[in-house]
């Protein structure tokens, strides 16, 4: 028979995202809406995915099943259950930016990476996977780097944008 | 072409991101007098404007106002700005450069259909036009058109955005509403539809930002005068195209609904490179592709209807000669895969089939027979699921088995793809 398990304390959220938390509780009649709120603060807080205590925290304070949250985290493209790079490249490839020339920038990625999608670089600085229509096909191809949109994409520009990169 | 835009009147203006600024180019104006009738009346003249949602489906706004019950139950107004419709980038132009036009319309409707709270539900990518609205938000707070007696009338209204965090399948309303409710993105059973049984049980009207934004005009100008733009009484007022693809300046373009992709095109600055048009898709990736021989046709509701697509969300997607449309299909039909939310049987494996089918079809393996199933398997999607993501999976897919037939055929049996060999296209989202 196995040993019982010592129990590990239950992770919490930091005090400073409950708060941003508590600030956001007016605005809606259940505290289950603040679900995708709590998720973006946590990932924010977390380094841009949801280990675990992250998820368990956030179930925590809202007081949901960490199996309702689960649910909820891998329903969305945004949320991530595994780490990523200091730097999050999300490359359009739907079709605007494919008839542009997606495709030829992908490839450039991989190459000056030397990771492919989704795996994160050896020096943690970035990692990048293509993403579906985000709503900037006039500057096509585009991406996404961290919050910030770019395009219309040139290999050129691509490579300045990862030299720039900290 | 003389024609004075109106909802993008204000782009690259940023004096209009303040109330301040806004107020002087004439802003709050029409929500000001909106107080001033009553709600009932602001609904009829929305109604008799003949304005029909900008987000897909084409509803008549004032409608769907209407059926908001008229007790004093807490009612919702959740602005629809998930905009994921590949090819459309209309509403973040709308939210980027002019957010009290759609503050002032979001508190017109509420205030025509009684709503206390409403919420802007945008996409969690959209993370500056997010920023933008909410400092927007906070500026009409602290001058009094938010909050506790909106411009001194006494009605009450909470604004707040609320992002989204990736999911195409949440642009559907109901599916947006269990978003908002903190629930996976999943399309309710209808009825009981959300103007009844909405956000949080309660009624709600789902507007797009473009619609919403047609509505200060509405109240300002009068139904009249919106009706006398545009093609016919069905098919009314300003519309803002997505042009995208092979032209020289894709952007908005705003123009009395019903422009031709001609004059579209000219806007754009003509074709990339000079290179004639093969094919275009009007209304985003669940509109059917339309042939060039379509190019003079207005793209108002109706016409589009009649041709067999659909104005959509107006997200025109031009094509030239050397793009292989079996590739543009596939990639499209990979992007229902991804998004389909996998609660019907019928879209969950069609979507998934149908990428199968074309990815073979494009790879020169597919026989006549497998060409036949793609048909087939339409039909087998058609009207079977839930939501109408399934339906709009078909779109493409359908036109490309039926009004690009050839385009199938020369790939057939081995032959393999004869287009240029662009690297152009990938496979699509997988994380
Ligand atoms: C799969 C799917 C995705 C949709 N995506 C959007 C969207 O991104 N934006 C939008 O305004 N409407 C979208 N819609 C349409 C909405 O369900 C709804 O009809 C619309 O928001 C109503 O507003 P309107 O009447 O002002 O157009 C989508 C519908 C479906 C079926
Ligand atoms: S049709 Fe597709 S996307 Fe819509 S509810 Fe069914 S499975 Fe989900
Ligand atoms: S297709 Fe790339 S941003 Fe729309």
């Amino acid at each position: 028979m196995a040993e019982p398990q010592a129990r590990r304390p239950a992770p919490t959220l930091p005090d400073e995202l409950r708060a941003e938390l508590d600030a956001l509780r007016p605005a809606y009649p259940t505290s289950e809406a603040l679900l995708l709120p709590a998720l973006h603060l946590a990932q924010r807080h977390w380094g841009g995915w949801l280990p675990d205590e992250a998820i368990e925290a956030v179930a925590r304070e809202l007081e949901l099943p960490p199996a309702r949250v689960y649910g909820v985290v891998t329903f969305y493209d945004l949320y991530h259950q595994k780490p990523v790079g200091r730097h999050r490249l999300r490359l359009c490839t739907n079709l605007s930016c494919a008839l542009r020339g997606a495709g030829e920038i992908l490839e450039l990625l991989r190459e000056e990476l030397g990771v492919e999608e989704d795996e994160v670089t050896a020096d943690g600085r970035c990692s990048y996977v293509q993403f579906e229509c985000l709503g900037a096909c006039d500057s096509a191809p585009m991406m996404m780097l961290d919050d910030a949109y770019h395009g219309p994409l040139t290999p050129a520009a691509v490579k300045k944008l990862l030299a720039d990169l900290d | 072409m003389g024609f004075e835009p109106i909802l993008t009147r204000h782009v690259g203006q940023p004096s209009v991101l303040t109330v301040e600024g806004y107020r002087a180019a004439g802003g709050y104006a029409a929500l000001e007098k909106a107080l001033a009738m009553e709600p009932e009346a602001v609904i009829e003249e929305v109604k008799s404007s003949g304005l029909r949602g900008r987000g897909g489906a084409g509803f008549p706004a004032g409608v769907k106002w209407g059926f908001i019950p008229k007790t004093d139950q807490q009612k919702y107004l959740v602005c629809n700005a998930d905009e994921s419709e590949p090819g459309t980038f209309k509403d973040r132009v709308l939210m980027e450069h002019d957010p009290h036009q759609l503050i002032e319309g979001c508190a017109i409707c509420c205030w025509a259909v009684g709503a206390s709270v409403c919420y802007i539900y945008i996409r969690g990518e959209y993370v500056r036009q997010a920023d933008v609205l909410e400092a927007a938000i906070r500026d009409a707070y602290d001058h009094g058109i938010l909050g506790s007696s909106v411009l001194g009338s006494g009605f009450a209204l909470e604004m707040r955005v609320h992002r989204g965090a990736g999911a195409y399948i949440c642009g559907e309303e109901t599916g947006m509403l269990e978003s908002l409710e903190g629930k996976r993105g999943q399309p309710r059973v209808k009825p009981p539809f959300p103007a009844l049984v909405g956000a949080f049980g309660q009624p709600t009207v789902i507007n797009n930002v473009e619609t919403l934004c047609n509505v200060p005009h509405i109240i300002e100008r009068g139904a009249a005068w919106f009706r006398s733009i545009g093609t016919d009484e069905r098919n009314t007022g300003p519309k803002l195209y997505c042009m995208s693809g092979h032209v020289e300046r894709p952007g908005v373009y705003e123009h009395p609904i019903g422009a031709t992709l001609d004059t579209l095109i000219d806007d754009a600055g003509g074709m990339l490179g000079g290179k004639p048009l093969k094919a275009f898709i009007p209304g985003g990736a669940s509109a059917a592709i339309l042939d060039a021989s379509h190019s003079g046709l207005p793209m108002d509701f109706d016409s589009l209807a009649k041709a067999g697509s659909m104005l959509g969300s107006a997200a025109v997607i031009v094509m030239d000669e050397d793009t292989c449309l079996v590739r543009s299909t596939l990639r499209l039909a990979r992007f229902f895969e991804h998004e389909s939310c996998g609660q019907c049987t019928p879209c969950r494996e069609g979507t998934h089939w149908a990428a199968m089918v074309l990815e073979r079809i494009e790879a020169g393996s597919a026989s006549a027979a497998e060409a036949e199933l793609l048909l087939r398997m339409t039909g087998n999607m058609s009207g079977t699921a839930l939501c109408a993501l399934a339906d709009a999976a078909v779109g493409p897919i359908r036109s490309l088995a039926t009004s690009f037939r050839s385009e199938i055929d020369s790939h057939l049996d081995g032959a393999g793809c004869p287009y240029p060999a662009r690297r152009y296209f990938t496979a699509g989202a997988t994380a």
